[in-house]
């Protein structure tokens, strides 16, 4: 397992220049870093990450607020223009689109497909980031909660039976129904759907998290933290949740790309942001009607949603493996 | 009491009973034991005696509950000390380390880090002025090149290396007591005696207490003043060093010798002592030990022997050391 995997990347993790002058061995990160490179598909889906918070971040600047790409402009003449194609003569000079041409072609309302992508990837990565934020905070309170104070009881119940059934509740739900229930009563804003898609993806974690928390409590250094006297809320955040965190680290990069796939099936459906906002899911939802006379309408938006989905899927495989300690022994 | 004040730690018939699906098990059932400033005193017997669990009751860390009995420490009770106040006590006076140095220390944190979080915690200390502090203390416990030690990760020192970690954290502010749980037991038996040295020193030089839970009898006899031998949850025997070695006086003690091996005399089989520690949920009416005991007569079955006197402090709890009540003294 040792082939060369592309460019060494400039990403510098957690440097320790005391540590290097004296010639002491890698921290954790510096380890999981080394052994994560050497999966080439997890390096390449880091790689298209990587370029998609680069794209995100200059395209939410590039369409909102110095507006180079403008996806609202309408130019009926245009309609429906291939990609890669020049804008017709019968444009007005301040209607032109910059450099000249269409990259993504255009839509049934002459939008550039390529300005309208970039303010969706924008949507896309912050949908998926922010409701993942939201569920990561959510599933580690309940779960660390429920693995710490579990033992402790509250009328007949233990708060762990309280916490952890609520879970399984939680779960039962179809969860796609549910957020199409909640986001047809709320307005449709990019914040509710947020909002909807972190409460409701937060089960797996606060299982994960309670379950190393009823392990981490056995563990003899917790008891030696407490024998020194340290406070309870510092055993957990600083010495219990740090060495929970490998399985939640994993599964969240998964459901970051969970979340990306219902915000756009959300779209898609056409309970998502609202229409003049571009995402990948409504420009895909509009392209449906012309899928024969322009394909690039679909093709393009639901390209860059497999591709970002898949990349997530196999950063977290890597993760994954990264942090087997068995799987780390074999592969060093 | 007016002797609780001259005693650093005194502890008045302890109970401590776990919760369990068969019903309350006491695992300590009425310990008294007193521990002067300074003094070394040596709890042993074998595993599942409760001597661990007492330790453990001492910072309040057990998972049995103290249902009767005071803890006193400066004539304060630990027993019902509120939270912040016991934590004050933890690691501030009260030092503690323990058998696995393998798992005591937090595998993602430097040791150095380790060490300053509880100075920093305790002493108010800057962060530059505890991170001076533990070079100090890694040098004062004899770890080698500390500035590089400092830094490193758990896993990366040895057990010894680690258990020298646990003390200088133990010892950080300079506590009054110091309990050692099996300090050396998962040490290898050259790196035993370094350490055993090393607490030596360190309780001269600080004046600690120190409360050594053990079952390795030389262990016992090298470094303690007085002991106290556990079985089946009570205090059995307890005396000067000197005088339970050389006469023991309960027959469990006896036998407990009996079985050490003698390397002038080699044996093809050590003495064992025959039968098992009768569980904690079915203790005999009378005497523990009865069931076991080649000496046992007939109060032993029903009647519990409480702690008689051999010969000043040294006492045993056996009927063979009841003083025959025929021969008191009758006035003339």
């Amino acid at each position: 397992m040792s082939i060369p995997v592309g460019p060494t990347p400039v990403v510098e993790l957690a440097p320790r220049p005391e540590a290097e002058a004296l010639g002491i061995a890698e921290t954790p990160a510096q380890q999981l870093w080394r052994t994560f490179r050497k999966d080439r598909l997890a390096m390449l889906g880091l790689y298209v990450l990587l370029a998609l918070v680069a794209v995100a971040l200059l395209g939410n600047l590039l369409t909102g607020w110095w507006v180079v790409f403008d996806p609202t402009t309408v130019r009926l003449p245009d309609k429906l223009l291939p990609p890669l194609s020049a804008p017709s003569t019968a444009l007005a000079p301040e209607l032109r689109p910059p450099f000249g041409s269409y990259p993504f072609g255009t839509d049934e309302l002459g939008r550039s497909v390529f300005a309208r992508m970039l303010q969706g990837s924008f949507v896309s990565l912050s949908v998926g980031v922010v409701a993942v934020g939201i569920s990561l905070s959510i599933g580690v309170t309940i779960g660390g909660l429920a693995g710490f104070y579990g033992q402790r009881k509250l009328g007949p119940v233990s708060i762990d039976t309280l916490l952890m059934r609520f879970t399984d509740v939680v779960l039962c739900f179809p969860t796609f129904f549910l957020i199409l229930t909640v986001v047809a009563l709320l307005p449709p804003s990019i914040y509710n759907i947020m909002i909807v898609i972190g409460i409701t993806s937060w089960m797996s974690i606060a299982r994960f998290v309670r379950a190393e928390f009823l392990a981490l409590r056995e563990q003899d250094f917790v008891t030696a933290a407490q024998a020194l006297g340290l406070p309870e809320w510092r055993i957990i955040f600083r010495h219990m949740i740090p060495n929970a965190m490998a399985p939640v680290l994993v599964s969240s990069t998964i459901n970051v790309a969970h979340a990306i796939l219902t915000e756009s099936a959300l779209s898609f459906l056409g309970f998502g942001v609202r229409p003049p906002y571009a995402t990948w899911g409504n420009i895909l939802a509009d392209g449906r009607s012309y899928i024969f006379d322009a394909p690039w309408l679909f093709l393009i938006p639901g390209a860059a949603i497999l591709v970002v989905v898949l990349a997530f899927n196999l950063v977290g495989e890597g993760l994954r493996d990264a942090l087997n300690p068995k799987l780390r022994r074999r592969a060093s | 009491m007016a002797a609780e004040d001259s005693e650093l730690l005194a502890i008045r018939n302890l109970h401590v009973d776990f919760e369990t699906d068969a019903g309350l098990v006491p695992a300590v059932r009425g310990v008294d034991l007193n521990i002067a400033p300074g003094e070394t005193v040596a709890l042993v017997g074998e595993s599942g005696c409760g001597k661990s669990v007492t330790a453990m009751s001492v910072m309040r860390l057990t998972e049995g509950r103290i249902t009767a009995g005071s803890i006193h420490f400066q004539g304060r009770d630990l027993s019902r000390l509120p939270e912040p106040e016991l934590r004050r006590i933890r690691g501030g006076q009260v030092g503690m380390i323990f058998q696995e140095p393998m798992t005591s220390l937090n595998p993602v944190f430097t040791v150095g880090r380790q060490i300053e979080e509880v100075l920093t915690l305790h002493q108010q200390l800057s962060a530059s002025a505890a991170r001076a502090q533990t070079l100090e203390l890694l040098k004062r416990v004899g770890i080698p090149s500390p500035e590089r030690r400092r830094l490193q990760y758990p896993h990366e020192l040895s057990g010894g290396m680690k258990q020298r970690v646990m003390i200088a954290m133990a010892i950080a502010c300079r506590p009054r007591l110091l309990i050692a749980d099996e300090p050396t037991t998962a040490l290898d038996v050259t790196i035993q005696a370094q350490i055993m040295e090393l607490l030596r020193s360190l309780k001269q030089e600080f004046g600690m207490a120190v409360l050594l839970i053990t079952h390795d009898l030389g262990v016992v006899a090298h470094f303690a003043e007085r002991v106290l031998v556990m079985y089946a949850g009570k205090i059995v025997e307890q005396g000067s060093v000197r005088d339970v070695f050389k006469r023991a006086a309960h027959p469990y003690t006896q036998a407990l010798l009996g079985a050490l091996p003698d390397p002038l005399e080699p044996t093809l089989r050590l003495s064992a002592i025959p039968g098992r520690v009768p569980s904690p949920t079915m203790l005999p009416a009378g005497c523990s030990f009865c069931a076991r005991c080649a000496h046992a007569f007939e109060p032993c079955p029903t009647e519990r022997p409480e702690l008689f006197e051999v010969s000043g402090e040294h006492r045993a709890a056996c009927f063979l050391r009841r003083p025959p009540a025929t021969f008191a003294p009758t006035p003339r």
